[in-house]
């Protein structure tokens, strides 16, 4: 089941450097929400909000509420195992570990207690074909996940994040460190994925997040400048600094 | 280009070509010494060296001493110090590295175990004496040794892994993490799979300085002639280090021999260890 997740007054802190100041946003199930901005402005800091991967990071503070689904996950009660489960993440360079391709796709489900032998078979088929890898790896699930190519290996992480099953996918910018025709296969799929799920993708690249996003959000300097419909934002929007970033004028 | 400036290039050049001369000289040094200790060890101690030596125990004629007392007493008091020492240094650098946090007390601990590392072996059969032997009661026993030779080479496992821990690369990890595993499963299930060559290379090589001891296990008791198979960790032991130092320590001129033929069995002893060691990593090395 696809999230709804909604950002309120949200402050984040490395030691006594602010990164995010006060954002407020609500992104919305079965729809694509880019994240776009420059180096440094807070978008990669922001997503890795979304599921917490931010505590791994001594010295990080964060204030503010982030409720998924109706339920505040930034509350230390909050179990971030059973968090990360429901959002799953896809980081800029592929990473995929170092193990076969069948024992990448059920690292995550084998942990979580599904044993059964056939039960993990049709997983990682139903996983490799939902990334449209399956043809391609069929042949040979016992070998080197790192013997794939670039584009192969990012469709295999985001195969392993999906045969968890989650609500969201995050996705910092799951292209950078690929090649145009592997970055376009990762575009296509995104755009199938979000039938089924909540997808905030963080992307350097503006014609990218035109081409796939529902939503686009501009931040700057750790704030977010504006955000609404894509096509607005890309032809007319409304703060001078966001069409001063989309027609290239810094950034 | 002024005159000045070639001069200065030639020298520059000669500069280097002394240099060159003098760190190759230094190397060579190092190498000659061990190339003559080793031909005058073989020389001395092949000789000596057959299937008997390997199967008699010690006597007090030349020709019927063996170092099987030794030999087997090396490989229980070895086995039993891989047995403490592996999971307890490997268990120490987990905690440092992953669970402890940057703190005063973690930084403390840091710098006692690389102090620990540089420590006389022989302080260390001193306390073994006065904490294992006497204090425990292990009398002179393999079990005594095993638990020295365990503290005397913990710091080296426990840097060597912590190395192997922290040469995992984060992008790992959080790929772990983004999978909503917990720490633990975390560290089983892609740190150590990933830093185990490290982890067990470094062990072996501990491992091996311990086969070659002497000092600490004199101070703990071990016995220079022990003509019986230990049959447990309490039982009296030597190993071959202190079967050499004492043979050479013997007036006769053969036994200074035949302590030249346990030290080349003992050098096989080491070099297999090490040999396993690179075994061992490049088999996981390729499973990477």
């Amino acid at each position: 089941m696809a999230s709804y997740i909604k950002v309120e007054n949200l402050d984040f802190f490395y030691g006594d450097f602010q990164a995010l100041h006060n954002i407020n946003l609500e992104i919305e199930p079965k729809k694509i929400t880019a994240l776009i901005g420059p180096s440094g402005c807070g978008k990669s800091t922001f997503i890795r909000t979304l599921n917490r991967m931010n505590d791994l990071i001594d010295g990080t503070r964060v204030h503010g509420k982030i409720i998924l689904d109706g339920k505040s996950i930034l509350k230390n009660e909050i179990d971030v195992v059973e968090l990360r489960k429901r959002v799953g993440m896809v980081f800029q360079k592929p990473n995929p570990f170092p193990k076969s391709i069948y024992e990448n796709v059920i690292y995550g489900p084998k942990r979580h207690g599904i044993r059964n032998k056939s039960q993990l078979d049709q997983l990682v088929e139903q996983s490799l074909k939902n990334v449209a890898l399956w043809d391609e790896v069929k042949d040979r699930l016992n070998e080197s996940a790192l013997a794939l190519s670039g584009g192969q290996q990012q469709r295999l992480c985001i195969a392993r994040s999906l045969a968890m099953k989650p609500d969201v996918l995050l996705m910092d910018e799951p292209t950078s460190a690929l090649d145009p025709i592997s970055t376009l296969r990762i575009e296509e799929l995104v755009q199938q994925l979000k039938e089924q799920y909540t997808i905030v993708i963080v992307t350097h690249n503006m014609q990218q997040a035109a081409r796939i996003s529902d939503i686009t959000a501009f931040f700057l300097n750790g704030e977010l400048i504006e955000y609404g419909q894509t096509e607005y934002i890309f032809t007319k929007p409304c703060d001078q600094r966001t069409e001063d970033y989309i027609t290239g004028r810094f950034g | 280009m002024s005159p000045e400036g070639i001069n200065n290039i030639k020298r520059r050049n000669i500069t280097n070509t002394v240099f060159h001369g003098l760190l190759f000289l230094s190397t060579l040094i190092g190498i000659m010494f061990l190339i003559v200790l080793i031909a005058q060890i073989l020389i001395k101690g092949l000789g000596w060296l057959d299937w008997d030596f390997i199967t008699n125990f010690p006597s007090r004629f030349p020709k019927k001493a063996g170092i099987k007392s030794a030999l087997v007493g090396t490989i229980w008091v070895i086995s039993f110090t891989a047995l403490f020492s592996f999971p307890l240094g490997v268990g120490t650098a987990i905690y440092l590295e992953e669970y402890s946090k940057k703190s005063w007390y973690n930084r403390l601990l840091q710098i006692n175990i690389s102090n620990l590392a540089g420590v006389p072996s022989i302080v260390y059969g001193m306390l073994g004496l006065a904490v294992f032997v006497k204090l425990f009661n292990f009398e002179r026993s393999i079990l005594s040794a095993s638990l020295t030779l365990t503290l005397l080479i913990l710091p080296v496992i426990i840097v060597a892994s912590q190395e192997a821990l922290k040469s995992v690369p984060n992008s790992l990890k959080e790929g772990s993490y983004a999978l909503g595993m917990s720490k633990w499963q975390t560290i089983t299930g892609v740190v150590l799979p990933f830093a185990l060559p490290g982890i067990l290379t470094g062990t072996i090589l501990a491992l091996s300085r311990a086969i070659g001891e002497a000092a600490p296990l004199i101070m703990v008791g071990a016995f220079g002639y022990v003509a019986f198979l230990p049959k447990g960790p309490m039982d009296y032991f030597t190993t071959l280090p202190i079967q050499i130092f004492n043979w050479t320590s013997r007036p006769q001129s053969e036994f200074q021999n035949i302590a030249a033929a346990g030290i080349i069995v003992l050098l096989i002893l080491l070099l297999s260890a090490n040999a396993v060691a690179i075994i061992l990593r490049n088999k996981y090395q390729k499973r990477i």
